[in-house]
Formats: C-alpha cells, sequence, structure tokens
C-alpha cells in the first residue's frame, strides 16, 4: 500500500473487462468491479465480515501483467501492448485483491458459465417456496437467478428434507431448507457479537445450520444474521409471514436508543411501520444495530401514547391548547425543561423560548449499560446536539433536584416540559401539584397526569429533523409514517409558542429552522438542512474535548484520553 | 520379471522384524537421525532438493520445493504435520508402514523437522486407523525415552515434540488446509489459497509443512543415501521408489515398491500380480486412486513426454511412475491401482465411487456439496433400474461445472472419475438397461 505525501493513498489503476478504473488498494475484484460500474454476484461475501469464498459465485478471470523472471522487464503482445499472464482456471472475486495492472473479466463465457453453474447447484435443493418465502423481493436467489438462472430445471431427483422451522432464539426462526450454507451468520457471530452460537452439523449436501447444543441466538444483535442472510433461511419471528417486502416504504431514519444513532431504515406501508433495519454508515454502525433499537417503533401505536391536545384534562383544540400554554408560561415563574431525546431544531427552539421567558434551562440525562457495540452509556440520541444548542453547557444532570429545591421555594411555579417524565428525575408528584405545567410528550406518565396543558408530541418516525451522535455527528431522520390525526410537529408547537410569545413568526419546519440555526449558532455555520448527506456531517468538537461524557469504548467511538 | 526394490518398505515383511524400537534399532534405526544432527539444516533441505523427491500423497509436488516456500521470517513457530490420512479409495500404503515400521516415520520426521526447524511436529492419522494411532503412539514414546523425540534431541540444542492427533474419520481431512483446521479443532473445511499456504499461513497461521507418511520416511533414505545417489533411482523427474497398492480383479492384489518407471502396467498386472483372474479380460484400469481418471483397456496413449519423446502407448506400456499415468491423461495419485476387468458393471462402477465423494464432501462450498450428491443420486438411479438415455449428458455437465471451481482439489477428485466413465464408456451409460422402476431414491438424510 503506497502513500502520497497527504497520507492519502495512492489508487491503483486495474482493467476491468478491459476499462481501466482506479481503485483504492488492497480491496477486493468485487469492490474493485464496483467502482467500473459491474457487479459481481455473490453470497458468501459481506464487506463486514471476514471472506471465506464458500459460495462460489464470484468467480471471474483474472490476470496479471507478465514480467520476465530474470529482468522483471514487462512482456509485451506482438502489437506493443502489455502481455497479460491469465490464470487458467477462474479464480473467486472476493479474496482477489486489486494489483496494479490488473485485468479481470467479469462478464467472459466462462464468468457467465460459473455462474449458472452454482446458481442451478443452489437451486437443486432449493425448496422454492418464494410465494410463502418472506425474503421474496429481496432474495439474492432470486436476483441471481433472473440473471443466471436456466429458467428450467434439469433436476429430478428428490430433494434433501431439512427442518423447516428452527427456533433459533427469541427473535430468530430458521428454514434449513433455504440455507445455501453461506456462513455469514456464524461468521457475524464470532466476528462481531461476539456470541459464537451458531454452526454447522452433517456433512456434504444434507450439512445444516443450527444452534450449538444447548445455546440460543439470543444476543441482542441476532437480527442482524436475518439482515446478512441472503436468502430466506434466517427469518425475523416478528415480521415472518407479515408482509410483502415490495409494499414497503424505506425511509432513513437514526435509532433513538442511545447516542450511538445507528442509521436505520424504516419499512412502513399505509402509515404502519413493519420493521426497523439498519442501513449502512461506515462511520457509525457499518451495517449493524442492536435488536432492541429495532423493537422502538412500537412506541408508535402504544397504549401509552398521548393523541390529544388536552387543556386540565379535557381533551382541546390544538390552537387553543397552544395559546393556554403560552399564556401559562408567560404569566409565571417559567422553568424550562428540554431534552436529549429533542431534535436539534426542537432544542434550538427550546433554548429561544427559555431565552426569551428568561427561564432557567433543566435537563436530564439517561444512563444505561453500554455493550461496547452499537448500545451506547447515554440511552438519548441527541446529548451532544443540547450542548451545541447551548440548552446546558455541561453534561446533564442525573437528577434534577436543584428545580425541585426551586419549586420547594417556590422560585419556579411554571414549567414547560418536554419529553421527560419529571417523576423519574428526581421530582416527586407533590411537587408537579404545586405548579402550573405544560407538558410537550409522547407517552403517557406521571408527569402527564398533573399536566395542566398536554401537548401531543410525535416520535422519531412522524417527523423530520436532526440529531447529533456520540461523535458529533450530524444526522438526519425522515419522517416514515404520519402522526396520529390532529397531531402537529414538535417543531410546530414549539414555533408557535414562541412566535407568541415574542410576536414575531417563527420558522417552523425543519429546513426554515436551520436557515437561522446555521445564522445565529457558529456550531452549525454554513449547513442546510436539505443538503445534510445521508452518513451525516461530522461537526467540530474540540470544543467539547474537556467534558467527560459517559460512553466508553463502542464499535466506532473511543473516549477521549483523560489529560492532565 | 521386475524386481522390487524395497527401500521404505525394506524391513517391513521379513521374517521376525517387529515394530518396537530394539528392533528398528538393530537393523540400524535412528543412526541417520544421529548423522542428521551433525548437519546443518539446510544441508539436509538441500539433499532433498538435489533428490528430486517428490510428494507421495497424490499430487506429487517436489518435497523439497514445498519446504522451499516455508516462510523462515514471520518470526512465528514452524510446524511440521505428517499427512497420515490415508483415505483415498484404493490405498493403502502409509497404513504398512505404521503398522510394520513406526519408528522409520519417526524418524524421517525428526530429520525432517530439524531441516525446517519445527519445534512441534503432529502426525495426523486417518480416524479409522486406531490401531495405527495407537502404534504410533507407543514407538513415540519408545522414541522420547531414548532421547530420539522431545528435548535437546541426542544431546543437541534441538528440540521437537512429535503428538499424534486423530481424526474422525473425513475424507477432507487429507486435504492438507482441511487437515489442519481439523488439527486446529475446527470442521475440516478447505481453506482458499490465496491466501492460506500452508507454508506461509498454515497451523495457527503459522508456517507450516504437510507431507504424506511415505514422503517423510524418504527423507530419512535420502540424508542415509544422499540426494545424489538417491535420484539414480527410478527415472528423471521421477526419482526414488514407490509403493503401488493394486486392488481389484487380479490375482494377486497387494502393495508392491518399485522404483519409480521401473515397471510398466502390463509387468504390474501380468507378473507382478499374477494376470487377470481366469478367462476374464481386462475392461479398465483407475492408475491413481479413485478420483484418477479411468483409463480404458483398448485405449492407445499417444503425444509427447516432458522431455519431447514421442509415446504410443497401450494400456500395459504405461510405465509406473508420475508422469507416465499423467502423460496417459490420469494421474499416478496415491498410487493405488484398481484393475476392473469385463464383469465389472462400468455404471454400478462410477455409482459406487459417486457413492463415496457425495458422503465425503465437505459441504464447504456449493459446486461440490451439491453436484456431487445430485452426481450420486443419479446414478443411482440408473443403477435402481431408471436410468434415462440423456443422464450421461448430464452427469457429464454436472462435472464441468464442478472442475476447477471449488475451494479445494475435492472438486476434481469427484469430478474426474465422472468424466472419464463418461467420456469412455458412454455407449455403457446411454444403454443402460432400465427396467422401469421407479428409483426409491429419498431426499431425507435419514433413509438414505
Amino acid at each position: 500500500m503506497s502513500e502520497n505525501g497527504n497520507g492519502k493513498k495512492e489508487l491503483v489503476e486495474i482493467f476491468v473487462d478491459g476499462q481501466p478504473v482506479k481503485v483504492l488498494p488492497g480491496i477486493n475484484a468485487i469492490e474493485a468491479a464496483k467502482v467500473a460500474g459491474k457487479e459481481i454476484p455473490h453470497y458468501c461475501y459481506h464487506p463486514k465480515l471476514s471472506v471465506v469464498g464458500n459460495c462460489r459465485m464470484c468467480l471471474m478471470e483474472m490476470g496479471t501483467p507478465m514480467r520476465d523472471r530474470e529482468t522483471g522487464e514487462p512482456i509485451l503482445e506482438e502489437d506493443g501492448s502489455q502481455k497479460i499472464g491469465w490464470i487458467p482456471k477462474p479464480v473467486i472475486g472476493c479474496s482477489t485483491n486489486v494489483s496494479p495492472g490488473m485485468h479481470i473479466k467479469t462478464e467472459s463465457d466462462l464468468v457467465k458459465d460459473c455462474r449458472e453453474g452454482v446458481m442451478e447447484f443452489l437451486l437443486v435443493n432449493h425448496p422454492l417456496d418464494c410465494p410463502i418465502c418472506d425474503q421474496a423481493g429481496e432474495c439474492s436467489l432470486q436476483e441471481y437467478a433472473m440473471d443466471y438462472g436456466r429458467g428450467y430445471s434439469r433436476y429430478e431427483e428428490r430433494k434433501n428434507v431439512k427442518p423447516k422451522r428452527t427456533r433459533l432464539g427469541p427473535r430468530v426462526t430458521l428454514d434449513d431448507e433455504r440455507c445455501v450454507l453461506c456462513s455469514r451468520c456464524i461468521r457475524f457471530g464470532q466476528e462481531i457479537a461476539d456470541q459464537d452460537v451458531l454452526g454447522f452439523v452433517d456433512r456434504g449436501s444434507f450439512s445444516t445450520l443450527t444452534c450449538h447444543p444447548n445455546k440460543e441466538l439470543d444476543h441482542n444483535y441476532s437480527l442482524n444474521t436475518v439482515d446478512i442472510c441472503p436468502v430466506g433461511a434466517l427469518t425475523s419471528t416478528d415480521f415472518r409471514f407479515k408482509m410483502r417486502v415490495w409494499f414497503l416504504k424505506e425511509s432513513p431514519s437514526i435509532c433513538t436508543e442511545s447516542s450511538i444513532g445507528a442509521n436505520t431504515t424504516v419499512w412502513s406501508r399505509e402509515g404502519t411501520i413493519h420493521r426497523i433495519t439498519p442501513r449502512r454508515n461506515d462511520a457509525v454502525n457499518d451495517t449493524w444495530m442492536t435488536d432492541s433499537g429495532r423493537e422502538l417503533f412500537n412506541q408508535v401505536a402504544a397504549d401509552t401514547r398521548l393523541t390529544s391536545f388536552q387543556i386540565g384534562g379535557n381533551s382541546a383544540d390544538a390552537t387553543a391548547s397552544i395559546e393556554e400554554a403560552t399564556g401559562l408560561l408567560s404569566k409565571g415563574k417559567t422553568a424550562v425543561v428540554a431534552s436529549c431525546h429533542q431534535s436539534v431544531e426542537e432544542q434550538f427552539i427550546t433554548r429561544k423560548i427559555a431565552d426569551h421567558l428568561n427561564s432557567s434551562v433543566y435537563i436530564a440525562r439517561h444512563l444505561g449499560k453500554g455493550d461496547g457495540l452499537l448500545l451506547s452509556e447515554d440511552r438519548t440520541p441527541n446529548t451532544r446536539g443540547a450542548l451545541l444548542n447551548g440548552l446546558t453547557d455541561n453534561l446533564p444532570t442525573e437528577d434534577l433536584s436543584s428545580l425541585a429545591e426551586k419549586i420547594d421555594s417556590e422560585k419556579v411555579d411554571t414549567l414547560l416540559v418536554c419529553r421527560e417524565d419529571l417523576t423519574r428525575v428526581g421530582l416527586s408528584e407533590a411537587q408537579l401539584e404545586k405548579v402550573k405545567l405544560v407538558l410537550l410528550d409522547t407517552q403517557t406518565s406521571a408527569t402527564a397526569s398533573h399536566a395542566d396543558v398536554q401537548l401531543p408530541a410525535l416520535t422519531v418516525f412522524e417527523k423530520n429533523g436532526t440529531f447529533v451522535n456520540l461523535n458529533f455527528r450530524l444526522q438526519k431522520f425522515s419522517q416514515a409514517v404520519p402522526g396520529p390525526a390532529g397531531l402537529l410537529p414538535d417543531t410546530l408547537i414549539l414555533s408557535k409558542i414562541l412566535s407568541t410569545l415574542t410576536g414575531e413568526s417563527f420558522p417552523d419546519s425543519p429546513a426554515t429552522i436551520w436557515k437561522s440555526l446555521s445564522q445565529s449558532n457558529s456550531n452549525f455555520k454554513g449547513i442546510d438542512f436539505s443538503s445534510i448527506p445521508t452518513d451525516g456531517i461530522q461537526l467540530e468538537k474540540s470544543a467539547f474535548d474537556h467534558i467527560d461524557f459517559p460512553e466508553k469504548q463502542s464499535l466506532k467511538y473511543s473516549p477521549a484520553a483523560i489529560t492532565g | 520379471m521386475p524386481e522390487e526394490k524395497r527401500i521404505i518398505l525394506k524391513h517391513a515383511d521379513e521374517p521376525g522384524y517387529t515394530r518396537d524400537i530394539e528392533c528398528y534399532l538393530k537393523h540400524g534405526g535412528y543412526e541417520v537421525l544421529r548423522k542428521s544432527y551433525k548437519l546443518k539444516p539446510e544441508e539436509i533441505h538441500s539433499e532433498v532438493m538435489d533428490s528430486g523427491l517428490r510428494g507421495r500423497g497424490g499430487a506429487g509436488f517436489p518435497t523439497g520445493l514445498k519446504w522451499k516456500f516455508l516462510d523462515r521470517k514471520s518470526g512465528k513457530p514452524i510446524y511440521l504435520i505428517c499427512n497420515a490420512d490415508e483415505s483415498e479409495p484404493g490405498t493403502f500404503k502409509d497404513k504398512q508402514i505404521i503398522h510394520k515400521d513406526p519408528h522409520q516415520l519417526i524418524e524421517g520426521m525428526m530429520i525432517s523437522a530439524y531441516s525446517i526447524q519445527a519445534k512441534q511436529a503432529f502426525i495426523y492419522i486417518r480416524g479409522e486407523f486406531f490401531e495405527g494411532a495407537r502404534i504410533l503412539e507407543e514407538a513415540i514414546e519408545e522414541a522420547r525415552a531414548k532421547n530420539f523425540v522431545g528435548n535437546n534431541i541426542l544431546g543437541s540444542d534441538f528440540s521437537c515434540d512429535l503428538v499424534v492427533h486423530r481424526g474422525a474419520g473425513a475424507y477432507i481431512c487429507g486435504e492438507e488446509t482441511g487437515l489442519i483446521e481439523s488439527l486446529e479443532g475446527k470442521r475440516p473445511y478447505p481453506r482458499i489459497k490465496p491466501p492460506y499456504f500452508p507454508a506461509v499461513l498454515g497451523l495457527y497461521q503459522s508456517p507450516t509443512i504437510v507431507n504424506n507418511v511415505e514422503t517423510l520416511c524418504n527423507v530419512k533414505h535420502i540424508v542415509e543415501m544422499s540426494g545424489k545417489e538417491f535420484a539414480k533411482i527410478g527415472t528423471p523427474g521421477n526419482t526414488g521408489t514407490r509403493i503401488w497398492c493394486v486392488s481389484g480383479h487380479v490375482q494377486k492384489p497387494g502393495y508392491y515398491e518399485f522404483p519409480c518407471g521401473g515397471l510398466t502396467m502390463g509387468e504390474m498386472i501380468h507378473d507382478v500380480c499374477g494376470g487377470l483372474l481366469p478367462g476374464r479380460e481386462l475392461k479398465a484400469i483407475i492408475p491413481g486412486g479413485s478420483s484418477a481418471k479411468v483409463l480404458k483397456a483398448d485405449e492407445r496413449f499417444s503425444g509427447k513426454l516432458k522431455d519431447g519423446t514421442e509415446f504410443d502407448w497401450s494400456i500395459w506400456d504405461i510405465p509406473l511412475d508420475f508422469d507416465g499415468p499423467a502423460a496417459a491423461g490420469s494421474m499416478s495419485g496415491s498410487g493405488g491401482i484398481i484393475v476392473m476387468d469385463n464383469s465389472t458393471d462400468i455404471v454400478q462402477a462410477l455409482s459406487n465411487i459417486n457413492a463415496f465423494y457425495a458422503h465425503e464432501s465437505c459441504g464447504q462450498c456449493t459446486p461440490c456439496r451439491e453436484g456431487v450428491q445430485w452426481m450420486r443420486k443419479v446414478t443411482r438411479r440408473m443403477c435402481a433400474g431408471d436410468a434415462r438415455k440423456d443422464d450421461a449428458d448430464l452427469l457429464l455437465s454436472i462435472a464441468n461445472q464442478i472442475e476447477g471451481r471449488t475451494v479445494c482439489a475435492f472438486g476434481e477428485a469427484a469430478a474426474w472419475p465422472v468424466q472419464s466413465f463418461i467420456e469412455k464408456f458412454k455407449d455403457e451409460f446411454e444403454d443402460y438397461p432400465a427396467n422401469g422402476s421407479v428409483s426409491s431414491e429419498t431426499g431425507d438424510k435419514q433413509l438414505v
């Protein structure tokens, strides 16, 4: 691997089907062919797992420039061009790393014949139960069968019989007849999840994937095996037989489970979310996410969901509720409780409201046990956003006892509470009784039962916005489904409160808020909401180096070295 | 009649020769080990290079060159493994050495280990050879007691331990990277090459040499007589002796040690093995274990040898060395000569071979896993009375889709018999009688 003076890797020129293309050194032929716009089909290769080369789908022809063994001089063809020494047998693309001047053929007759052969072999014992298979529509076997399938079967013998519904763990069900034995799931357990519970038993064509005796696939990453299974063998027990994937709409989102901010895709149909899968981002979560993060969409239709505007416990009109809330806030000795669950935009307006009211801002943190991989200790998605927005200048506190004291000493008699259950962060219900309470939240709670004005909020799946993850990466999430009827985006509610308080109109959508945000906050200078890329923007974080964040080492995060 | 020249099996069948160390020492045992340890490791290596020794496991790769590829700069430990997983149908030579002269192997291994500077050596023995494993373990203890194995061997500063590891009964463990995986305690899935060449990334990702039993025994004799002398046995490029294992329809099947090229197939069958059974005619010979391509009795083999000389052979004229069977389009493989006379049902013979490879395919890579089982199902159906005219073409097509596209050479081992049987006996496959009975083949593993 060569590096130039700038510390950047120098590209290597290779030839894909004769077409020159410059690629990063050290990558394999599958990745290199991608650069040239050519797809080399594969099952067992996965960019984030070790290479085993067992599916043989990526067979291709490979040659290198011939050189004289004695002198090292290039050997030339009669026409003066470099002579290529082609390897007589096809080689696998996944374990063939690029070298300067290398030639690969991805479309030759031999390559096509190899792929057709492998496809035929994979299908001889395949049950061909696509009509009832969950993978149908996103199945590599189906896709490549369209390209390299025979269209009919030469196989007239009995197919092998294997277990059809093995429970591997609480969330994963295995259909062994569909398994192509690529071993991705086994390698995932060994190399990523650090729980080596899957393996093959039996031999040859009867090889069968299973759990080791007395073990279960029960780790918090088990559903990633379903994602990486190229066929319909590993299925999500929750999603199984519920929905055809081609009916589902994909929306890019961000996981709110912890400050990791795993990039996700939310799959929905007609306003209902059916599953969440990880979306590749090599700076954040590679291609993985937790099982627990996938279950967060259940909050959308939860029984505990707040679905109506209320004044004094009675349903009310949205406009009336917001006016009532504004009235309470402007009259009283008000404090604001912001949240690290709020998006950057919501936090920005919350800050403005607090500034206008000249109130103190309180913000709590929620910690849990990290797993060193993609679940961090900070169980909120946007602590860094709160810092950047100036809602706090240091770490949020574990509990809001200082607020409790102010209530007891009657220095505060009105609260604007955003996305927080105060009874879980050090306040008693008796204290909540003493104050006028305006609550903006998604789920019912002890705090909600004391709210004088209840403003129902939208979940992350029902709105647009941004979070800043633990590495200060600004990431955008998009609305996947509409919110419950009659609900308004949090930014709109907060913006209306601010406008009513100040008498000046204020932007109310993320895109328009960002125009103001990027001008007024140097941390976000020059950023335009619509142009935030799907893999996010790395923000400057040096100003926060002094903070001892609670997160420990995880997949893409290392705690700053403790100095001093 | 050609004379046997027994080097490896010199004492094996002598009356009164026993496998214990006292008997071995009485016959000059471990003298070569003493001699070797006075030489430099690289001097032994150059003797092996000079000898032209080729691996006796099947591929016939030059042993000295294999040792030369060893990565000596990695700083990692170097391992020596003896491949005693003799599993190729038709081959039973290593078993003779292990059972009758185990100390010869141990001596050969400790010389080789010294030459490549391996501090740990293994004998990976086939699971079914439980008696052989016991014999070797006893022999190692005897040798250890006499300081031929273990710490500071013969008072030198070289130490090397030797361990017997039993396989669990899988043919694929004879493939050297499959063997290494198995030795590491994993399923014996052969590794992809590149990058996992054993000489660089072998056992525990360390440089490793894997040699056959007969090969390692030869190292002892090379050091004893010098590489140049050894190279005089046999023919150029085919040095030393080979133990041929003849089985099938001959009067005297068995193992016979001859100089490479020292006799022809005809001499072997007619003179050494006493000819075919009375009243029978030759139909076919598989010259190098069941994976080698079959040779048909009335074939002519012609072409040019490596040195340019032209040849035109009948099956009887094929010289028994490495290059002869290869020139005839097959290989000498592991030296297992399987003779089939005209009583043989060629479809059943192939069905038998297919059953073996389908049973032994490790299942790691697609073409071998699915293709070999498919071929087995087809030939078994044919034998069950449901042969079809186009089965021959189908079998050939499946075999062609396997060959050259698998992780290891098992793909070839399973494809070559099918390709050659069909190519040479196509009419017998196409005209195979169908009695209209429906195959009882089932896909359930429990029932087949």
